[in-house]
């Protein structure tokens, strides 16, 4: 068994998807599930937060490219915080910083979206 | 014994199931910290190997689990290599182009990012086709002085 766990937190209007575990092309679809309930709820701001993510594929890599224009055709944004150096990495050699917000800590990540909203 | 003169040879056979990814990724672990690799080099191997069974299972057998996946690692002159052999469809790698994270934003087009993966973590990766239709890659890593 693959060690993985996907959990949704509120936070006001921001929705924090918490990662434990191992993603791979295993427990990938258990994240797609996550972003698919989000979106029928109408729920489009997501953070992302990595502080319990051991390791992670192209597969999970994968389904963040798959839900983050429908996230931004809606105003949201899928966001990232609290990544290990390592998982960092891995991001970092795709190239995902050109296209995705990295933040040390998820309260900077939630900030950064109430900030929008006031303006 | 330095981590120089070490030789290793080890192979498992697993089926074609995402399942058997961690399996997989633990016997290379134990291999390649066996061998003297630290864990950040062994780290760049795991997700290497993994991206390949992952190819293999998507392309290879479409996503079925009754295919085998043959993990074969060998040690030796500073030379760590896996070879990954299957009996699936075969596909040519040279059709598949370098992704661009950008393009593939603005396309919406996934995939492609396991083979670039592999090339940018190990120091070789070659593709070789097999008697009996087997496909095979092999990828290695050099222990640096």
């Amino acid at each position: 068994m693959t060690d993985f766990n996907v959990s949704v937190r509120e936070i006001g209007s921001v929705n924090v998807i918490d990662l434990k575990g191992y993603l791979d092309a295993h427990t990938a679809p258990e994240l797609e599930n996550a972003f698919d309930k989000l979106i029928k709820e109408n729920r489009y701001s997501i953070v992302v937060n990595f502080t319990d993510l051991a390791y992670i594929s192209s597969a999970g890599l994968g389904v963040f490219m798959a839900f983050v224009e429908t996230m931004r055709e809606n105003e949201g944004d899928i966001k990232f915080s609290n990544m290990t150096e390592n998982v960092f990495n891995i991001f970092d050699l795709l190239g995902f910083p050109m296209l995705y917000e990295f933040f040390k800590e998820e309260t900077e990540a939630i900030q950064k979206y109430n900030e929008k909203v006031k303006s | 014994m330095n981590a120089k003169s070490k030789k290793l040879s080890r192979k498992i056979v697993v089926n074609s199931s995402t399942e058997n990814l961690s399996h997989v990724r633990d016997f290379i672990r134990d291999a390649a910290e066996e061998c003297g690799f630290s864990k950040e080099t062994s780290g760049k191997i795991i997700l290497a190997v993994d991206e390949a069974c992952t190819n293999v299972i998507k392309h290879a057998y479409k996503y079925s689990d009754e295919g085998n996946i043959t993990v074969e690692v060998k040690f030796s002159n500073s030379k760590f290599s896996i070879s990954i052999t299957d009996s699936g469809t075969h596909f040519d790698p040279n059709k598949i182009p370098e992704p661009n994270l950008k393009k593939y934003y603005d396309e919406k087009k996934v995939g492609g990012l396991g083979m670039f993966l592999m090339k940018k973590l190990m120091d070789e990766v070659v593709y070789n086709n097999l008697s009996n239709d087997r496909n095979q890659v092999v990828l290695s890593k050099y222990m640096e002085d």
